[in-house]
C-alpha cells in the first residue's frame, strides 16, 4: 500500500490503471474531466497500456464502450450531468446487452439553469436504466469502489456506475491509501469474457425484441440485477477481508440506542456523521445511515438498520418535481411500506446545485426528524436552506 | 421452407443479452398473425416472370414445382408489395378471415 495525496478525481484514474483496462472511450465534461486527462497521460506515456478513443460526444462514447466490450475488452469511461443525459439511450443499451461497462459519474447538477456544481440529479434520473449504481462519499472510497466496480460488473455482467460528488470529492484532495497494483492485478485478472463477440463465435447481438419476445428479454435484465444484490454483498465481505476495508449496501452509525435517524448518500454522509455524533454527547439519540448501493436497493438490509427507530429524515439531493416524493424518499417508503412497525417518514431536500450543507442545516434536519418521531406525523417535505 | 407452429421460449431459456446464437433463425418465428389481409395468385394469370418474388422484403414468396409464384403465409405480414408490382394482377390481397 501507498499513501498518496491526490484528489477523488485522480485516485479513480490510479484506479483504471491498475485495473489494466482495455478501451477507455470518453468526451471531457466538469467536473469529470480530470479522470480522462489523466487515464490520457497515462495512456500516452506508455503507462497503460489501451486504447483511447477520441469521441465527439458521450453518446459516442458509450456507443464505443458497448461495443468494445462485446468483444470482451475491460472497458471504463467517465461523465458527468449532461454527459451522462446524453448517454440515457445508451445506457438501457447496456444494461440489455449485458455489457460490463465501468463508468465514473461524477455528481453534477443538470441544466436549466446551468450549473457545474454538485447535485445527485444526474444520477437519480437514471435510476431506472438497469445499472447497478454504487455511491462512494471520499477520494479513498472512489479508489476501492471503481477496482471493486470491475470484479461486480464483470461477475454479475452488468454496467456498473460508480458516483461520487462533483468537487466534494473529485477536487478535493485527500491522503488515498493505494491498493498494490500487484493485489489489483491478482484481484481482478484480466481473462476473455465469456459470451463475447469473435470472428470464431458470431452472433447477432442487439435484435428486434417483438412483443412475444421483449418482455422476456426485460425480465434477464431485471433478473440479473436482482441476483447482483447477493454477489455484490459477497464481493464486499471478500473485497472488505483482502484489502482491510469496511464496505457494506447500508452502512451505519450510531444506530445503538438511536430513536431517530437521517438517509444520506454520497459525501454528505461525512458532515451528518459528525453532526449526528457531536449530538449524541449531549444526549440525542441520534444515529445516521448511509447507501452506498442504490441500484440494487438494498431493502432487506435497510428494513434490518431502521428496525427499532420511531423517526426517519431521508435527505435527498435531487428533486422530483410534480413527484409524490423525492426519489430516495420514495425508494425508502415503498421499502418499508410492507413494515408492520416502521419508523415516521420526514423528506428533506437539501445540496441542490452545489449548495453547501451546512453543521446547521444537519441540526435542523435532526431536529424535525425527532419532532416528526414524536409528534407521530411527518411535515411536508423539507427544502433546507432555500430562500423565500 | 415450414415453420412448425411457433413455441415461444421462457426467459430462463433465452440466450443472455439480446443476442441470437443459432444462424437463421427466423425461419422458426411464425409471422401469420400480424398480417391483415394475404396475397391470392390467380395462378392462371401468373406469367412466371418472378416480380412478386424479387420485390417480397420478407422472402415469403416461393417458387412452386410449375415454375410459378406462391407467398408463404407463416412469414408473409400482407404488406401488398407483391400485389402492386405483378404486372398481371395475378395477385389480389383478400382480407383474412373473410374466407
Amino acid at each position: 500500500m501507498k499513501r498518496l495525496s491526490m484528489s477523488g478525481n485522480y485516485a479513480v484514474a490510479y484506479a483504471v490503471k491498475m485495473a489494466d483496462v482495455d478501451v477507455v472511450s470518453a468526451y471531457p465534461i466538469t467536473p469529470q474531466t480530470t479522470i480522462v486527462e489523466r487515464i490520457s497521460d497515462f495512456v500516452a506515456n506508455g503507462d497503460l497500456d489501451a486504447d483511447y478513443v477520441n469521441v465527439e460526444s458521450e453518446h459516442s462514447a458509450m456507443s464505443a464502450c458497448i461495443g468494445a466490450a462485446m468483444t470482451g475488452a475491460r472497458v471504463f469511461t467517465a461523465t458527468s450531468s449532461q454527459g451522462l443525459a446524453y448517454m440515457h439511450e445508451l445506457l438501457l443499451m447496456a444494461s440489455g446487452l449485458r455489457t460490463p461497462i465501468v463508468m465514473a459519474n461524477v455528481n453534477r447538477a443538470l441544466s436549466a439553469p446551468l450549473n457545474i456544481w454538485n447535485d445527485h440529479g444526474d444520477a437519480m434520473a437514471e435510476r431506472d436504466s438497469g445499472w447497478i449504481q454504487l455511491w462512494a462519499s471520499s477520494a479513498q472510497e472512489a479508489f476501492d469502489t471503481t477496482i471493486k466496480a470491475f470484479k461486480i460488473a464483470e461477475d454479475v455482467r452488468l454496467p456498473v456506475m460508480v458516483n461520487f460528488d462533483g468537487f466534494i470529492v473529485s477536487h478535493t484532495y485527500e491522503p488515498v491509501m493505494l491498493i498494490d497494483e500487484g493485489d489489483v492485478k491478482n484481484y481482478i485478472p484480466s481473462k476473455p469474457m465469456a459470451n463475447r463477440l469473435s470472428p470464431k463465435t458470431a452472433y447477432s447481438v442487439g435484435v428486434v425484441g417483438p412483443p412475444e419476445y421483449y418482455y422476456e428479454m426485460k425480465y434477464q435484465a431485471i433478473d440479473a440485477i436482482e441476483r447482483s444484490r447477493q454477489r455484490i454483498r459477497e464481493i464486499d465481505a471478500d473485497f472488505n477481508k483482502r484489502f482491510d476495508k469496511y464496505y457494506t449496501d447500508v452502512d451505519t452509525f450510531n444506530l445503538e440506542g438511536a430513536e431517530y435517524a437521517l438517509i444520506t448518500m454520497g459525501a454528505m454522509t461525512g458532515s451528518a456523521r459528525v453532526v449526528a455524533g457531536e449530538l449524541r454527547k449531549l444526549g440525542e439519540k441520534v444515529g445516521i445511515i448511509s447507501i452506498r448501493t442504490y441500484r440494487p436497493f438494498p431493502s432487506d438490509k435497510l428494513i434490518e438498520a431502521v428496525a427499532g427507530l420511531k423517526g426517519l429524515g431521508i435527505m435527498d439531493r435531487a428533486t422530483t418535481p410534480g413527484g409524490p416524493s423525492n426519489p430516495l424518499f420514495a425508494d425508502v417508503a415503498a421499502c418499508l411500506y410492507g413494515e408492520k412497525e416502521r419508523p415516521v417518514l420526514q423528506s428533506f431536500v437539501a445540496g441542490i446545485g452545489g449548495r453547501d450543507i451546512t453543521a446547521e442545516n444537519f441540526r435542523s434536519m435532526l431536529r424535525a426528524t425527532k419532532e416528526a418521531a414524536v409528534s407521530g406525523r411527518a411535515a411536508p417535505c423539507m427544502y433546507v436552506g432555500l430562500r423565500e | 421452407m415450414k415453420c412448425a407452429r411457433t413455441v415461444l421460449k421462457g426467459w430462463k431459456d433465452i440466450p443472455e443479452g439480446v443476442t441470437i446464437t443459432e444462424p437463421g433463425s427466423s425461419v422458426q418465428f411464425d409471422v401469420s398473425a400480424w398480417r391483415t389481409h394475404k396475397p391470392v395468385v390467380d395462378k392462371a394469370k401468373c406469367t412466371k416472370c418472378g416480380m412478386c418474388w424479387l420485390f417480397c422484403p420478407e422472402s415469403a414468396i416461393e417458387i412452386k414445382e410449375d415454375g410459378k409464384y406462391d407467398a408463404n403465409l407463416t412469414f408473409c405480414k400482407g404488406c401488398g408489395i407483391c400485389d402492386k408490382v405483378c404486372a398481371v394482377k395475378a395477385i389480389t390481397m383478400v382480407k383474412e378471415g373473410k374466407n
